[in-house]
């Protein structure tokens, strides 16, 4: 099929902020220019900023194993919906995602899926356990793009450091949950004034910064870039600026609930609030910020982590760590546009460019590329709810609040998976 | 004044005034336990369930008689008893329960949160008889009823507040309605029980040693040190907690001549507080739990809509 993007604001590798036409044919950026090409879909993108198609590094799809929570269908169907053509979901499904076997078995379903790309992320550790590495090179050859063990860290540093020199064998990146857990222990939410307050358990900042010290220890003794996941505490960004500083290669992400909301959000019990790492303060949100506009961090990743009701409608305590994020995230780092903090560009780096160099994609618009572009109004205002998500998933603590932006198109290797219906 | 309140869960959502008035209520309410025949038909016909997640003692039986000393009908279930055991979730037992049209429901949960979140699914009254180390409502305002009775006064009092504030309930509810009423409120334990930031939330001091926690104190409340609900290595031994953090007669020189002393009871002797002092005359650890019962019928008269009818009986 052949599509005419006009009249949009394009967001062209190189060159920036462009008000020019995209042409695609046969799944190409073929040119970009203020010519209007003879199409079969004309998309007018007036108002609109055109987006290299998003990618997420950070999404847990939870199928095999837990399909009530989401199918690699659902899920792709919200990360669609959410802008995105490409997401990387993580391998703590049930059996866990070590084998090359589960790797093909999520890549085949997501493409009878049809949405998104999905692109699986294998376990560092057998079962997740921290004890034994991985196939990694045939992993990587059933269609594995990175390697974590996300949800828990590899707590043994000698096991970690093994991994992360054999995954430099594939160059595979390695993505880091990075946590101390003899620090965090029965914690389910930020140590702080609001743990005080509500007689919760608190998770310290340091049982974060102290995982991701150890991270890039061990990234820095082999040699090997290591990527550091979901951070949530001005003590980390501390510690990733001084690396970076020091010529450490390492890259780091964070998630759109940590530089919008803090432990407040959670007074009294809300479950919607609970996620692993916690929100934190006031200052370690402004600090995300400081970090995004400095490129400490350099991807904005969603930690999609969809649970049902039964794991959330429960007593704090009880339940799970983790948000729906997929459908809110555009909209939440939108936000970082509207209030002067990133250009439209800066955006496209952290939700694009970046995360695309981590793991080895390249949906710039250019010329000759492959057309994965995501079409932004960035005026439309709208209200999360319940029933609007297309997860399976309903938990977000974003229900109720009214947000602004909304992916208009997605486009994956030329073609229209997503188109928001008025 | 009337009474709105329907659900009692912590000491924060109350004002000042209405802790005053639940404080004058449960006054009134201790002739009656003093009567040869304990009974008022104020709750005749209403039903009260008592759901206690938790082991209890005290805290059960005191919620039971002032339910019967108020002629409710009053049924008690045990977790260990329950559909619980056999894998029902919270919300689905709470919801049965209420399906049986309780009019109140008295709840004691492990889980900080735990009556929170089931006062948002039931239509039934709740009242938290202890929620994990969030609240315990009813002992902090029948430890504030005692000090009030003693001291003829409820504000400008310096009250002590001893041992596992990190794991209490009684201690967090404690610190909220003393301070809410113009109390100034001290805290002391070893620091690994002292939770973050708790002089910024609860507007209290955290002393440094247990003479500066006990200097011109007027009542002293010992926390009991929960083995229960410890995480490792809070304290080394019982042996050192009891010297460096007990109360004694030796300490509590640095206290008003006529302190009281307090304990939300079980008593671990010889580990928060000595024996001898815990059976002396400055100890109102007894009085604490007679004026439970009174307290307790004062929030079941209360939340029932007492305070709207008042001639009515």
């Amino acid at each position: 099929m052949r599509i005419l993007i006009k009249n949009g604001t394009c967001l062209v590798f190189g060159k920036g902020e462009q008000k020019t036409n995209i042409y695609i044919e046969d799944k190409i950026i073929k040119e970009i220019s203020s010519e209007e090409k003879d199409a079969d879909k004309v998309i007018d993108a007036s108002g609109m900023y055109v987006f290299p198609g998003l990618i997420d590094v950070h999404v847990h799809l939870r199928e095999p194993g837990q399909e009530y929570k989401e199918t690699i269908e659902s899920g792709a169907k919200a990360a669609a919906k959410g802008g995105f053509t490409d997401i990387c979901c993580m391998p703590n499904t049930n059996p866990v995602n070590d084998s090359p076997s589960i790797t093909a078995f999520i890549k085949d379903k997501a493409l009878k899926a049809g949405f998104s790309n999905v692109h699986p992320i294998a376990s560092l550790t057998k079962g997740l356990k921290g004890e034994e590495i991985c196939d990694y090179g045939e992993l990587k050859q059933a269609g594995a793009i990175a390697l974590s063990d996300d949800g828990r860290p590899v707590t043994d540093s000698g096991v970690m450091r093994r991994a992360v020199e054999y995954a430099k064998a594939f160059e595979l990146p390695v993505i880091c949950h990075s946590e101390e857990l003899s620090l965090s222990g029965k914690g389910v939410m930020n140590e702080g004034i609001v743990s005080t307050r509500l007689g919760l358990t608190g998770i310290p900042d340091s049982a974060e910064s102290l995982g991701v010290k150890r991270d890039i220890e061990v990234g820095s003794l082999v040699d090997y870039s290591v990527h550091i996941a979901h951070v949530s505490a001005k003590k980390t960004i501390e510690i990733i600026r001084n690396a970076k500083k020091s010529g450490t290669k390492v890259t780091a992400e964070t998630a759109p609930h940590y530089f919008t909301l803090t432990e407040d959000a959670i007074d009294l019990f809300d479950t919607y609030a609970k996620m692993n790492p916690p929100l934190r303060t006031e200052s370690d949100r402004l600090a995300i910020i400081e970090a995004l506009k400095d490129n400490t961090i350099d991807i904005i990743a969603t930690d999609h982590a969809p649970h049902s009701d039964e794991e959330k409608i429960v007593p704090f305590e009880e339940a799970a760590f983790g948000i729906t994020g997929l459908e809110t995230s555009l909209a939440l780092s939108l936000n970082l546009v509207f209030s002067g903090i990133l250009s439209m560009e800066e955006l496209a780096e952290k939700m694009s460019i970046n995360p695309g160099k981590v793991i080895g994609i390249n949906n710039s618009l250019f010329e000759g590329n492959q057309a994965n572009i995501t079409i932004v109004n960035p005026d439309f205002e709208w209200i999360v709810t319940r029933e609007g998500f297309v997860s399976k998933s309903k938990n977000s603590p974003f229900i109720g609040k009214k947000l602004k932006g909304i992916c208009e198109y997605t486009i994956k290797n030329g073609d229209i998976i997503w188109r928001r219906q008025n | 004044m009337e009474f709105k309140k329907k659900n009692i869960l912590d000491i924060n959502s109350l004002s000042a005034s209405e802790i005053e008035f639940i404080l004058d209520t449960a006054d009134s309410m201790k002739e009656i336990n003093e009567r040869p025949v304990k009974k008022v038909p104020a709750l005749r016909g209403k039903t009260i369930v008592l759901f206690f997640q938790e082991p209890s003692t005290r805290t059960k039986l005191s919620f039971e008689l002032a339910a019967k000393r108020l002629s409710a009908d009053s049924v008690s279930l045990a977790a260990s008893s329950s559909s619980m055991k056999k894998g029902e979730t919270l919300l689905d037992t709470a919801r049965t329960i209420e399906a049986m049209k309780p009019d109140i429901l008295v709840m004691r949960h492990s889980m900080s949160g735990a009556p929170h979140f089931l006062s948002k699914f039931l239509k039934c009254s709740i009242l938290n008889a202890g929620d994990g180390r969030h609240a315990h409502p009813s002992q902090a305002l029948l430890d504030m009823m005692t000090i009030r009775e003693k001291k003829k006064t409820l504000t400008g009092l310096n009250i002590a507040i001893i041992g596992d504030i990190s794991n209490s309930r009684v201690a967090r509810s404690n610190m909220r309605g003393l301070v809410k009423l113009g109390n100034n409120v001290k805290v002391f334990g070893p620091p690994s029980m002292i939770p973050f930031k708790i002089e910024e939330e609860f507007k209290v001091s955290v002393s440094r040693s247990m003479e500066e926690a006990l200097s011109d104190a007027d009542a002293v409340i010992m926390l009991r040190i929960q083995k229960e609900r410890q995480g490792a290595n809070l304290f080394s031994t019982d042996r050192e907690y009891s010297r460096f953090f007990g109360l004694n007669r030796e300490n509590l020189k640095n206290a008003k001549k006529d302190v009281l002393v307090m304990h939300p009871g079980p008593v671990n002797r010889g580990v928060e507080i000595t024996p001898e002092l815990a059976d002396s005359e400055i100890s109102v650890i007894n009085e604490q739990v007679s004026n439970g019962v009174a307290l307790r019928m004062a929030l079941f008269y209360l939340v029932s809509g007492g305070s709207k009818n008042e001639n009515s009986d």
